[in-house]
């Protein structure tokens, strides 16, 4: 048993730290204070192999693996978690074309979705509730080779940026009046289908997070991503891997920062005439912090190890409640940590804490992944 | 146009403040600090890749070379991974202890090895003018000597052209410019470029590129001409001076301040 990176995974998290800070830590204050959203940093990301990590070289990937994927999102989400949130939905909804998708739609889309000059996004979530999939009220009616769609999709990232979204869509019901759902890909532009309202968020700025609108949208059928009809188990496949992992990749950026922040720190502030980290109370809030980082590391890459080798179960929910409810304890305890200096947002321990709290509902809350893994423990024990 | 780069990989810069000496020996001591491609050679590795995409990135090479011990290998796929076609790293006990006299000489004949093998002379060879931690200027420069090359160092902005090395180095008051013929040796600063950085495509591709290591006796050098015993400096005691000042404040009030900050430079005799 081994849990150590190789030397390559080692030298790609170098590269990508050495990009996250020169190109996004220096900005990332400032995208948070101005709510803005970097899209001139998607090619570079496109550039460094951030987009496409996990994508085959021949559709223009590095043809690299999760574990890798989620580096790239822990270095990304260190310096800005709300950059970080743009760049998973966008592997979420790639991921689905990926793993599902026709040969044609893979040539199609996925090269420029690798380089960055085409962000993707998935959407799930609608006004009625994100958790409860099977109530999607969204539709999609075929008529002949044309799906045409209906319906408004709320609290969607990459809403106001993404040139594909793949939509989960309602296209009908069994015999026992539970409906069949369908994953179809809209392109930006598609007539009738646009964004809505931006939403303000809290935190994780720095990506659009907002409503889509679908009125009338005629597609292609050859847009439908997998079988139709087999859109839930891939909108859960996805969410449940890609995205859970994703989250908690963020996660595990926001608690370096907050461990990193935490020592810097303590280290420098000089308090009855020495250093704050001479305190044994400051002491014991630094060891949580390390030790929520350390455990929810082990976590996530124990859960991307074993989807590389393709036997990943609810270890995915377990790292991403783990990792969340870890973040906002520890930006908590960073704030507690630096006093007043880390309630003025001078500081960036604020906005991890208001990105922390973000995190935890995306991509199902603490409860539901309490229930995944209650679920699959009740089985297995 | 054939390049070859010296990479000098060297304990982190960012990490200076855990760097010790020993007092004993008188070397760092670089245990527990992470190595790093010293950044002017990083420099000096972006210089090379763009001078060999402006003549025909096909039709040119660039190398890179460094002597150090085998752990810092990774530093070399690293400079594969930025883009260098082939690296050769120079690794063995008999190279420990080595001065910049016996580094450019080790340096050097492994140059005349690389050349011999392939075939052909390289139009330059690049390095960083002054590593991070021993920032003496001298091995670029000595490397050149051993080679009976022009040489030109802190060089901030390069050009080639015809066989012509245009060189721009920068004093304190005006920037000279320096032409020379290939072959040549130049040293540069860290602000001819912005070094690319490295990506998860240039890592994949780099698994592909050769990483060559050689022993002493494999360039045909031995221990009286290479490290510690080739050396003819002898360091004399090495430590850090006290560099502390003592703070003073003066005046309640702005007003009290400067007119009290007056008195100083006028008792000074400014």
């Amino acid at each position: 048993m081994d849990f150590n990176f190789t030397e390559e995974q080692v030298m790609l998290r170098e590269a990508f730290a050495q990009f996250a800070k020169e190109e996004i830590a220096p900005h990332a204050a400032e995208w948070d204070e101005k709510d803005y959203v970097p899209m001139e940093i998607v090619p570079k990301l496109g550039e460094m192999g951030i987009m496409g990590v996990f994508v085959p070289e021949k559709y223009g990937g590095v043809g690299l693996g999760h574990v890798e994927r989620c580096i790239a999102l822990e270095e990304v989400a260190r310096y800005s978690a709300g950059l970080a949130m743009m760049v998973f939905t966008h592997h979420l909804g790639l991921a689905a074309i990926l793993d599902y998708g026709t040969e044609e739609q893979k040539q199609k889309w996925l090269p420029g979705m690798c380089d960055g000059s085409c962000v993707c996004g998935l959407a799930v979530t609608e006004p009625g509730g994100g958790s409860d999939v099977a109530g999607l009220k969204t539709e999609a009616v075929l008529d002949g080779d044309t799906w045409t769609i209906n319906g408004r999709k709320c609290f969607i990232t990459n809403s106001h940026c993404a040139g594909v979204t793949v939509v989960t869509c309602r296209t009908g019901e069994d015999e026992k009046g539970r409906p069949i759902m369908s994953t179809i890909a809209i392109e930006a532009g598609t007539e009738g289908f646009k964004p809505g309202r931006e939403e303000n968020k809290m935190g994780l700025k720095g990506s659009f997070t907002g409503e889509l609108i679908m009125d009338n949208v005629k597609v292609p059928l050859s847009n439908t991503v997998g079988e139709p009809g087999k859109g839930m188990p891939i909108t859960m496949k996805e969410l449940g891997e890609v995205g859970r992992a994703s989250m908690a990749a963020i996660e595990l950026g926001i608690l370096r920062a907050c461990l990193e922040d935490a020592v810097a720190f303590a280290k420098e502030r000089i308090l009855y005439g020495k250093p704050l980290s001479k305190l044994q109370a400051i002491q014991f809030n630094i060891a949580e912090i390390r030790c929520d980082y350390e455990a929810s590391r082990l976590m996530l890459y124990n859960a991307a190890a074993m989807k590389d080798a393709g036997k990943v179960g609810a270890e995915f929910s377990m790292a991403k409640y783990f990792a969340s409810e870890a973040a906002v304890r520890s930006a908590r305890r960073l704030i507690e940590i630096m006093g007043g200096y880390g309630y003025v947002n001078e500081y960036p321990a604020g906005r991890y804490l208001r990105d922390a709290i973000g995190c935890v509902p995306s991509c199902g809350t603490s409860e539901i992944q309490k229930m995944i893994v209650a679920g699959e423990t009740l089985k297995k024990f | 146009m054939n390049i070859l780069v010296l990479i000098k990989p060297v304990p982190d810069p960012e990490r200076e403040k855990d760097i010790r000496i020993d007092e004993a020996s008188g070397r760092l001591v670089r245990d527990g600090i992470p190595m790093v491609i010293d950044p002017e050679s990083r420099n000096a590795l972006e210089a090379a890749l763009q001078l060999a995409e402006k003549s025909g990135r096909e039709q040119s090479c660039v190398f890179a070379l460094a002597m150090a011990p085998e752990q810092a290998k990774d530093k070399l796929v690293e400079a594969l991974a930025m883009g260098a076609d082939e690296a050769y790293l120079l690794s063995d006990k008999a190279f420990g202890g080595a001065d910049t006299y016996a580094t450019s000489r080790t340096l050097a004949q492994a140059v005349r090895k690389i050349e011999e093998d392939k075939g052909f002379a390289f139009d330059l060879i690049l390095a960083g003018t002054s590593s991070s931690d021993g920032g003496t200027s001298h091995v670029a420069v000595q490397t050149a000597e051993w080679l009976k090359r022009t040489h030109i160092s802190n060089v901030c902005s390069l050009d080639v052209n015809g066989g012509t090395v245009t060189a721009i180095k920068r004093s304190e008051e005006v920037m000279l410019t320096f032409e020379g013929e290939e072959p040549a040796v130049v040293g540069v600063t860290r602000d001819i470029n912005k070094p690319r950085f490295v990506t998860a495509v240039g890592i994949i591709k780099a698994r592909k590129k050769p990483l060559t290591i050689w022993s002493a006796e494999e360039i045909g050098t031995c221990g009286d001409l290479t490290g510690l015993e080739g050396s003819p400096t002898k360091p004399g005691r090495l430590f850090e001076p006290e560099q502390g000042r003592a703070g003073e404040a003066i005046g309640d009030t702005p007003e009290a301040a400067a007119a009290e900050i007056l008195q100083i430079i006028r008792k000074a005799g400014l």
